[in-house]
């Protein structure tokens, strides 16, 4: 140990290394955080179609959600015709239900809950599945032996027959509350799916290296495995969102939850259950709507859940950032080659 | 086989259905407002004359749990009758609960596991043709609905298919398991009429199914093929037929077997909604009359009983993946804890 810090300007030298001898200011910062974590996922995103495509779906159902609430004054009994027929009145471009009320009105102000649901369900599955997941696989022993033992039993029981069960029980009248019960069952597959990636990457030589320098495991977990698996909780958080949407529009038409807001699901067990509307092909546009948007908002999550899968290929990254500095515009190399999808 | 295997896997099922068990005995004893109050009121309302005790007394004959004793003997007294196979009375039918669900349950078991059936043997063929024509018109066509049927929950096409075909084009009953007029038991014109009731249900299951076990299948049969074992296998010249059977699709279907078994949990979830749409008198049409009748006990009784055949399936699925693959981990791999 020779520190020969004589002149006392030069920053002293850490044991792994040089300390830097220029500083980073704030907006540098925030520049390059800007590019690493907003333009160059944008980028990436728009430059695949299946991503642009789910993207921008999901993006107006975001603003249908916000500003359209705003704009679309909420849905009354008898406003207009009952059973008036889409592409009639601009006012209703959708048409009206049975009670006369605007249809596309009915779908906008759903809007709002159901996307809370979706939130909050998917971000539950998400936190509950990957911490578990993630201390299961790396801890291993014991620890391991129980969390499997408990996600393994989740997994058996039949999903929607307990859900139907808890929530006639506890008849959750929040949207997050209800997202929440949920994700009661939905992240038992998650953390076993997690728990084989991460046993797989426990023996890496910087996971290894980092638990003989005595890091303690919460910080393992976060800073050398997190990042890892972090493509996989991704994809799987947009996959369950869209497992949230398809659960509880279920329970909503069979009519198991308090119709306290308006919601897709609710929609579609009126125009279902309404008495005749089965019969007529007038209805069609009344049982139609609430199932297209829907498909629409499933199939732009999908979709983005595709594409996203290139964000986190390092190699497309390593081209992005290649083609941003060196303004290089050879696209020709641009891969058309069909990703497998987990 | 792997004994060790087996027992394990024996051990998770009795774990799961003792869950099942202990969770509606909680649902029913623990919430303030639950199924107990509601039996008193409706006892209380219905029969005025009774006393309250009485009426305490008979709401503890129809769920089974019996507010006087400790809760650990509440708990004992309500697991030992369910290990007997007795889940109290149903307050709709008026009848033993198991003696309800016992009528319902072949209809779900046929549903379900035709479904599962036909979506799997679906999906294997058309992941495989997939894989075979990598790139090609056929594969990418059924990518793309791949996409799209993975967008459209089964409930809502089978809402789509009953409204179109069962009540505008009347070519497919719209209710039932089977036309009024038949005599069940062995013979052809009750079999056909089943099979035609069922039709549309399992159609709507099975096209939404298949989607993902086919694509899962092509990519799993696609790594397979670029192994070096079929290039080995080509050199041999070993005919084309065998390499695909035996070689690609066994070790292309192995990997998927978890799936499949957790297919087996939501396809017998799934028919609560789908009975219910088909006006089908199975097991979750049973369940879902209870919820809204707020049966209690036939409630709990049938979601007992579904997740007891769950797990069944699920376990014989285990039973069989022994067979078929022999590389089955005995479980504690002796990696080191940290």
């Amino acid at each position: 140990m020779s520190h020969t810090n004589d002149d006392g300007s030069k920053p002293e030298d850490g044991p792994f290394g040089t300390t830097s001898s220029y500083s980073t200011t704030r907006s540098d910062r925030t520049r390059q955080a800007l590019d690493e974590f907003v333009l160059t996922p944008f980028s990436i995103i728009w430059s695949d179609v299946r991503a642009r495509l789910g993207f921008l779906i999901i993006v107006c159902y975001l603003l249908l959600g916000t500003v359209g609430v705003a704009l679309v004054h909420s849905p009354q009994p008898n406003e207009t015709e009952r059973m008036l027929a889409p592409l009639q009145l601009l006012q209703y471009p959708l048409g009206a239900d049975a009670l006369g009320r605007g249809i596309f009105a009915q779908l906008v102000h759903s809007t709002p809950a159901m996307l809370q649901i979706m939130l909050s369900g998917g971000l539950w599955v998400i936190t509950v599945g990957t911490t578990l997941g993630m201390i299961a696989g790396y801890k291993g022993g014991k620890l391991d032996t129980a969390i499997m033992f408990t996600s393994d039993t989740v997994m058996m029981l039949p999903g929607l027959p307990l859900l139907i069960l808890v929530v006639t029980i506890l008849q959750p009248k929040s949207p997050i509350v209800l997202g929440f019960i949920l994700s009661l069952t939905g992240w038992a597959g998650l953390a076993r799916a997690i728990r084989s990636e991460i046993l797989s990457l426990r023996e890496a030589n910087y996971v290894e290296a980092s638990r003989i320098m005595g890091l303690d495991t919460g910080y393992i977990l976060k800073n050398d495995l997190l990042p890892n698996i972090m493509p996989y909780v991704l994809i799987n958080l947009v996959n369950s969102m869209k497992g949230m949407i398809f659960a509880s529009m279920g329970l909503y038409f069979l009519g198991v939850l308090p119709f306290t807001n308006l919601n897709w699901g609710i929609m579609l067990n009126n125009a279902y259950q309404q008495s005749g509307a089965l019969y007529t092909w007038e209805a069609a546009h009344w049982l139609l709507a609430p199932m297209l948007t829907v498909m629409i908002l499933a199939f732009g999550l999908v979709m983005f859940a595709q594409g996203c899968d290139r964000l986190f290929n390092p190699r497309v990254r390593a081209r992005h950032e290649k083609r941003t500095t060196t303004e290089e515009s050879n696209t020709e190399d641009s891969p058309t080659v069909m990703e497998s999808n987990y | 086989m792997n004994t060790r295997y087996l027992v394990k896997r024996a051990l998770y099922a009795l774990a799961t259905i003792y869950v099942a068990v202990s969770l509606t005995f909680f649902l029913i004893r623990l919430l303030p407002g639950g199924p107990k109050t509601y039996i008193k009121n409706k006892l209380m309302k219905s029969q005025t004359s009774m006393s309250v005790e009485e009426i305490n007394n008979l709401a503890a004959a129809y769920t089974n749990v019996y507010p006087d004793q400790p809760l650990h003997m509440q708990y004992l007294s309500y697991m030992t009758s369910a290990v007997q196979g007795d889940f109290g009375t149903s307050v709709w039918f008026g009848e033993p609960v198991s003696q309800v669900i016992w009528r319902a349950m072949p209809w779900t078991l046929f549903l379900s596991t035709t479904t599962l059936f036909l979506g799997l043997v679906i999906g294997i063929v058309v992941g495989g043709l997939m894989a075979y024509n990598e790139g090609g018109r056929f594969d990418i066509g059924m990518t793309t609905y791949t996409l799209i049927s993975g967008s459209i929950p089964y409930y809502m096409l089978a809402i789509l298919l009953i409204y179109v075909f069962g009540f505008m084009w009347g070519v497919f009953p719209t209710s039932g398991a089977y036309a009024s007029g038949v005599e069940p038991g062995f013979n052809l014109p009750f079999m056909m009429s089943v099979a035609y009731h069922a039709t549309l249900p399992i159609t709507s299951m099975v096209l939404v199914a298949f989607g993902g076990t086919a694509l899962g299948l092509r990519s799993n049969a696609i790594s397979e093929l670029g192994a070096d074992y079929i290039r080995a296998a080509r050199i041999r010249a070993l005919p084309q037929h065998r390499i695909a059977l035996r070689y690609v699709a066994r070790n292309a279907i192995l990997p998927m077997y978890t799936g499949i078994m957790m297919g087996i949990a939501s396809v017998f979830g799934g028919s609560i909604i789908l009975e219910q749409i088909f006006g089908y008198q199975g097991v979750g049409y049973i369940m879902f009359k209870a919820t809204m009748s707020r049966d209690y006990p036939l409630m709990m009784g049938s979601f007992i009983l579904v997740t007891v055949a769950t797990v069944v399936g699920i376990f014989i699925a285990d039973v069989t993946y022994g067979m078929v693959d022999p590389r089955i981990e005995a479980g504690g791999e002796g990696r080191e804890s940290y």
